[in-house]
């Protein structure tokens, strides 16, 4: 066989193993459509979205996922309060202050929380967090927001952390030292100089950080408490929507109304989250600092 | 003192206390469980399976589920990961294709667990007629882990020198060959280390696996790809949540949240220890 043919053919076979990805992603797609669409022959779309009743098991059933929504949006956002300055903050400690040793040990145990399982840490929420939390506060429950927050806040921090530490670090050398020169002391440098030159990859961070957050499941599951309705304390109980998929797939049957109002609730996850990737893939392209050559 | 310097020192002691957080957050949690779950570990609880409705006994079916899973995980990612990546780094030029696969990539790490779970249950168990097994469980575990696979091994790549390849293809030696002699084996040590992260990201998992492959309880070692499995991401999470002998059950609770994060910290460990050798080894 010709070698330029040859080439040919093993570059093209790459290429469709590069493509593979892009092709599981379709697949993800096209089977929770195909299992989630058939919902909505029973109820409309805006009632799904909208509905506050999530009664899947009653007779009749009422399918409204609203309070599973805003219980995923609220541990996320109580969550991002906790892990959005520890994590850019860490990233500064690593980036800018820390010595090289502490540096050297630190960095790594932020990656071993990023690597923890979620389960282990909703465990610990379950078994050590909700006790404390019910006896100091006095509450019917530990297992609410506060305590659903706290964890996912720990596991969105290494996410945050470290890809602001990486948009930090890249940012160039020169900077500094001009900021240096001028007479700025190092947190002005830091503040006014080297922050604002990363923040387009800390934006990103922050995004990401969110989508994991949005996107866990075992901590909701077993921390958040499991209650469908819209919550008016932050000690309240919610159930997110994928401890909802979580909790009640085993027990619906299958291809049942529950069963597709499930995987339609998937579909409403996975866009949220795609659209969270979406929006930080743009950020830091768009916004990409591009070297000290642009100035 | 200064005010400017005042403002600084102010700054500094707030990001320093918020790295203590973080630093005694993760040092007092491994050590609560691990003082708590010590006492459990024996032998006998690594190496019995579980009796009396799961309240004594030991997790070894547990463990042999996860190992399953998560060599089977490996299987699938691992060929396609480096396929993708040598695809990325050594073919692909700047253009529309790979900024979609960029993209694609991206998004598929971003995917929720559970979403994953949910497709792994409408592809693999039902469409696909396998059922909820060893098989499909690792191929979603797998399809999970692709984009670690992915973004380690394109890096690994990335970082073999561009002379190394010049000076092979100066020689004559075709493209083929020379990623399959030059590049991959120098990129071999970053790739390992990808797919060691891989591999403690899907022994963790258990979404994914909750509605593909994981049992609650399996009289039985499982005989071959097509049975359920016990894992121990999912042996915690139902001991913690379902049946009324919660409480009688936290040892064994513990017991294996600590077999399970030394697993996992210590497979991470290895990754780490493996990564920081390469860069200090480093000869270009």
């Amino acid at each position: 066989m010709p070698r330029k043919l040859k080439e040919a053919i093993i570059k093209n076979l790459f290429l469709l193993f590069a493509l593979a990805s892009l092709f599981v992603l379709g697949l993800i797609i096209v089977f929770l459509f195909l299992e989630g669409i058939p919902i909505f022959k029973v109820v409309s779309i805006k009632n799904f979205l909208f509905g506050h009743l999530w009664y899947p098991t009653y007779d009749p059933p009422s399918f409204g996922i609203w309070s599973l929504i805003v219980g995923s949006l609220v541990v996320t956002l109580f969550s991002s309060l906790i892990a959005v300055p520890l994590g850019i903050l860490s990233a500064v400690y690593i980036a800018e202050i820390a010595p090289p040793i502490v540096k050297e040990i630190f960095k790594p145990v932020i990656e071993l929380l990023a690597g923890l399982p979620s389960v282990v840490l909703g465990f610990f929420g379950m078994a050590v967090l909700a006790p404390w939390l019910q006896e100091t506060f006095d509450l019917p429950t530990g297992l609410n927001i506060v305590n659903a927050s706290i964890v996912l806040a720990f596991m969105a921090v290494p996410t945050i952390s470290s890809l602001s530490e990486d948009a930090l670090y890249s940012v160039p050398q020169e900077f500094k030292e001009a900021s240096y020169a001028l007479g700025a002391t190092r947190f002005e440098t830091i503040f006014s100089i080297i922050i604002p030159a990363a923040l387009s990859g800390i934006s990103t961070a922050v995004i990401l950080g969110m989508a994991r957050a949005i996107g866990e499941t075992m901590v909701v599951l077993m921390v958040a408490g499991g209650a469908a309705a819209i919550p008016e304390s932050i000690f309240d109980s919610v159930r997110p929507m994928p401890a909802s998929i979580a909790a009640e797939m085993g027990e619906a049957p299958f291809r049942s109304n529950h069963y597709h109002a499930l995987f339609a609730t998937g579909i409403v996850l996975f866009v949220l989250t795609l659209g969270f990737n979406l929006i930080a893939d743009y950020v830091s392209h768009k916004f990409k600092e591009v070297g000290s050559a642009t100035l | 003192m200064n005010m400017r310097y005042l403002k600084q020192n102010t700054f500094f002691t707030i990001v320093r206390l918020s790295a203590f957080v973080i630093a005694v957050s993760i040092g007092g949690f491994l050590a609560y469980i691990f003082i708590n779950g010590i006492g459990a570990i024996n032998w006998d609880f690594l190496t019995l399976p579980p009796r009396d409705s799961m309240t004594k006994g030991g997790i070894m079916p547990a463990i042999l589920g996860t190992f399953y899973l998560t060599a089977g995980a490996i299987i699938v990612a691992l060929p396609l990961g480096i396929a993708s990546a040598i695809y990325l780094s050594e073919y692909a030029k700047q253009g529309p294709i790979i900024r979609m696969i960029r993209v694609g990539v991206n998004c598929l790490a971003g995917v929720p667990s559970i979403v994953f779970g949910l497709f792994g249950l409408g592809l693999f168990v039902v469409f696909l007629k396998f059922g909820s097994c060893i098989l499909s469980g690792a191929l979603t575990l797998g399809i999970l882990i692709l984009p670690t696979i992915i973004g380690a091994a394109e890096e690994a790549l990335k970082a073999v020198p561009q002379t190394f390849r010049e000076a092979s293809l100066g020689l004559g030696v075709s493209k083929w060959q020379t990623v399959m002699k030059i590049v991959l084996p120098n990129a071999l040590p970053g790739i390992l280390t990808g797919t060691i992260l891989g591999i403690g990201r899907a022994a963790g998992e258990t979404a994914p696996i909750m509605f593909t492959a994981a049992a609650f309880f399996t009289a039985k070692l499982p005989a071959s790809i097509f049975d359920e499995v016990m894992a121990l991401p999912y042996h915690v999470y139902v001991l913690a949540t379902a049946g009324t002998r919660i409480e009688e059950t936290r040892h064994i609770q513990y017991g294996t949240v600590v077999v399970l994060v030394a697993l996992v910290l210590g497979i991470d460990l290895i990754a780490i220890i493996i990564r920081s050798y390469i860069r200090k080894k480093k000869r270009w």
